[in-house]
């Protein structure tokens, strides 16, 4: 029999068959479907859960929340308010982060192929992509450069598109809308703080700053501005002015965290007596961060205060130690009581027990150890514990400053009121506590009080507690251990000494070297140099 | 010479067949009936009332009991709108008229209408911003329709819309005078639209694919004219007291009555949102819902 005919049908029907089956081309899909879902199970499904509602297992202890990939809402994105996020705005959150969060950048951890997958995954993952067209970028054009005018104008703007209802005056975040913000998920929400920009969302640059003005940050109280640019009350220009005038309200760099704060010593006049002496604008800032306190129960994960601001002098009789810090609230202040009620509802499980109620104070305490330790070990960071206590400055917003001995947090003690030596003054201004501290370094009670030497380094450490945002007790937030180094003025010698050493040095050297020389010539002859002169020769034999 | 026959005459329509299921396979759409949902309907009809037998629905939403109260609003930080109001501005959880009515009632045709399609008025909806509230606080509108969203207080109001079927949005207005247009087009129920800067403004927007909706004043009553004759469920929706429906049947050329009664023991129950209101058509084909979604695959 002739088989041609036969293969024929088989080369001809086969390939057919196999590309009409049913989710052939669909399987090729899947399978890059199936290796971004691998990398999503992997990394990402602990906090925005298996199936990308955002309710994984370390969900509850975030504020805000891990995003709910389902209704295809996504904060950072170069496309409009409502409009969904390009593949590349995807990604970059995956490569970058959001940085007031708690999600990270992945870019050092996942390859380019592993990420270029997730992307996929994560748009599957909502019935919102694949319909209708690919959403648009906005042009943004390019930042133009900063001048005073520019902070002028962006100040104006400010002004006009009344961004201080939410985030205040100073950019705090202490407007008067800002009690009542949630976000869509329904969680309290804070007003970015503006003089953080290192915490922004989206990123602290003036061209990250610029564009959310134009694409809002969906999902949050933040709404697009580009209406009024459509209305002619702002230019997009001005909006870049805006822009400039938010990042200046930041510092030019963002905070370097150095291990030891430095007391400087003032050699003439009184030590400051209160926050707004001018003297402290040229005094050095040293930035301590500040994190929720998650060791000892009832733990809290989301703090208010991310860190606090520390100036210090002394005068070698006493140390005045200026602390700042962002709150919007004098704590207890009644129009953010539901606020704090609500953060101790969201933020659970440990929020049932705490020592929290609706009068909850602001607080910080300055920890330093009850004694200078001699060798490396310090007290226990958490105020201590019973074999080595801490000795505290604790100041709170209903009542002035007390000194405390710390066991273990939770039991500090308060010092009998005799022997009280600190002396407190705070000022809340546009949403910032300055509390500044002073006390005689040498007290009469040297067993209860640290002695405060000069020319050394002593441990310190800060922890803050913002009442209004449900925060008491073992609840707040907390630093490790730093230290505080009270400088003493430079003796005089530290710069005459090398100079005289370098003198000496050079003279004594020079003449050394000159004595060898001379030396050396008289060994071979006259001290002076050259030959002697043929007449002094010795006549020579015939 | 007769075998090669038999195999050459085999070719042909094992390909024709093999070339029919490959094109066929794989693509939902390739259902008899040009993918329409509901499982093999026929195409949506235009036009399709005829006015010789069309009948309407009359009827009110009626409360008993002590309707929850409502609350002071504390406008002290916003003076420029505390002005526009002669007396303490309330929330409102329920608004009962002297007769017994409920104010601020979405009432809507459910289900009934499959095959039919409307066109969509061309009149833009308008949602204004005035003396910190919305006005209407209830806005009723069909899928695709244009809102005009106007800003009447000289004070920065955003307007934040998160629906679960319809792309939300969050645009601000720092001024008076201000207005832009959106346009909701997926039909559902309801959207809640609200400000950030004024926390206690709040409303909701129903969008239904027909134009059998209404809102009710406080006389609590609704009607629905030139409805083919058929059975109807429709539903009233309130943002205290929740969801209520009934079964209804328009007789030709003829109007029914249907009353629904709220009273105060419904305060409480879960009052739903973004849900899916009625996609039974190819309006909003580019974002069904998942109800949609969910028909097209069986």
């Amino acid at each position: 029999m002739n088989r041609f005919p036969a293969v024929l049908v088989a080369a001809l029907v086969g390939p057919m068959v196999v590309l009409a089956a049913p989710g052939f081309l669909e399987g090729q899909e899947a399978e890059a479907t199936s290796a971004g879902e691998h990398v999503y199970m992997q990394w990402c499904s602990g906090c925005h859960g298996v199936s990308g509602t955002g309710d994984g297992p370390g969900a509850a202890t975030m504020l805000p929340r891990p995003r709910d990939f389902t209704t295809a809402q996504y904060q950072i994105r170069s496309t409009a308010s409502g409009e969904l996020p390009t593949d590349e705005d995807i990604l970059h959150v995956i490569n970058v982060g959001m940085p007031g969060t708690a999600m990270p950048g992945w870019e050092d951890v996942l390859t380019t192929q592993e990420r270029a997958a997730l992307v996929e995954y994560l748009k599957s993952l909502s019935r919102f992509f694949g319909q209708g067209p690919a959403p648009e970028p906005i042009d943004f054009g390019r930042a133009p450069g900063s001048s005073d005018e520019r902070l002028l104008d962006g100040a104006e703007v400010y002004q006009t598109l009344e961004c201080w209802r939410c985030h205040g005056q100073a950019g705090r975040g202490n407007g008067e809308s800002s009690p009542t913000l949630e976000d869509n998920g329904g969680f309290p929400i804070r007003a970015a703080d503006l003089t953080e920009n290192w915490r922004f969302n989206g990123g602290g640059t003036v061209e990250d700053i610029y564009r959310r003005f134009n694409t809002g940050l969906d999902g949050t109280p933040m709404p697009t501005f580009v209406d009024a640019v459509d209305a002619g009350i702002v230019t997009q220009d001005q909006l870049w002015s805006l822009a400039h005038y938010v990042r200046s309200l930041s510092p030019e760099r963002t905070p370097e965290v150095r291990e030891v704060i430095g007391a400087e010593l003032l050699t003439e006049g009184e030590l400051p007596g209160s926050p707004d002496d001018e003297r402290w604008a040229e005094v050095e800032r040293y930035r301590v961060p500040l994190v929720g306190q998650i060791v000892v129960g009832p733990r809290w994960f989301a703090p208010r205060v991310s860190g606090v601001w520390v100036q210090a002098l002394h005068d070698g009789r006493e140390l005045a130690l200026l602390v700042s810090w962002t709150d919007p609230s004098e704590s207890p202040d009644a129009a953010w009581t539901p606020f704090a009620q609500r953060m101790r509802e969201v933020m659970g499980p440990d929020t049932t027990a705490g020592s929290w109620t609706p009068e909850s104070p602001d607080r910080l305490v300055v920890q330093f150890p009850q004694q200078i330790p001699q060798g490396m070990e310090r007290p226990y960071f958490l105020q201590g514990d019973a074999r080595r206590p801490t000795y505290h400055w604790v100041w709170e917003s209903t009542g002035g400053a007390r000194e405390q001995v710390g066991r273990g947090l939770g039991s500090a003690t308060d010092q009998e009121s005799g022997s009280q030596e600190l002396q407190t003054t705070a000022v809340h201004q546009e949403g910032q506590w300055r509390v500044l501290f002073r006390r005689s370094l040498a007290t009469p009670d040297s067993a209860g009080d640290l002695q405060i030497p000069t020319a050394s380094a002593i441990p310190v450490a800060f922890q803050a507690w913002d009442g209004d945002n449900g925060e008491d007790g073992t609840q707040g937030a907390i630093s490790t251990w730093y230290f505080i180094n009270l400088q003493e003025a430079t003796p005089i010698t530290v710069y005459v000494a090398p100079a005289i050493a370098l003198l000496l040095t050079g003279v004594l050297g020079m003449v050394a070297v000159a004595r060898a020389q001379r030396r050396e010539n008289h060994l071979e002859g006259d001290a002076t140099s050259g030959p002697p002169p043929v007449e002094d020769l010795p006549p020579e034999d015939t | 010479m007769s075998r090669m026959i038999g195999w050459s005459g085999l070719i042909t329509p094992t390909l024709a067949l093999l070339i029919a299921a490959g094109c066929g396979g794989g693509d939902s759409g390739g259902e008899a009936g040009g993918g329409v949902a509901g499982g093999g309907a026929a195409a949506p009809m235009e036009n399709p009332v005829d006015p010789a037998t069309a009948g309407s629905i009359v009827g009110a939403v009626t409360f008993t009991g002590t309707p929850v109260a409502g609350e002071p609003i504390d406008m002290s930080a916003e003076q420029v709108c505390a002005d526009k109001h002669a007396s303490q501005p309330m929330t409102q959880p329920a608004v009962v008229g002297a007769g017994g009515g409920l104010a601020n009632v979405f009432v809507y045709v459910k289900s009934g209408l499959e095959n039919l399609q409307f066109p969509v008025s061309s009149d833009a909806a308008l949602l204004d911003q005035n003396g910190c509230e919305y006005h209407p606080h209830i806005l009723g509108v069909m899928a695709g329709q244009s809102i005009t969203v106007r800003n009447s207080d000289a004070v920065l109001h955003n307007i934040k819309a998160t629906p679960a079927e319809n792309r939300g949005f969050n645009r601000s207005q720092p001024q008076a005078g201000m207005e832009f247009q959106t346009t909701f087009g997926v039909p559902e129920v309801m959207i809640p639209v609200e400000c950030d800067v004024h926390n206690w403004m709040g409303s909701y927007v129903g969008v239904t694919s027909h134009p059998f909706h209404a809102v009710t004043d406080d006389s609590g009553a609704f009607s629905f004219e030139g409805l083919p004759p058929g059975d109807y469920e429709i539903e009233a929706w309130h943002e205290t007291y929740g969801v209520s429906s009934q079964m209804v049947t328009v007789p030709a050329s003829g109007q029914v009555e249907a009353t629904f009664e709220f009273s105060e023991s419904m305060a409480g129950r879960p009052v739903p949102l973004g849900e899916p209101a009625f996609v039974d058509h190819e309006i909003g084909q580019l974002r069904r819902g998942p109800a949609d979604a969910a028909q097209l695959e069986d």
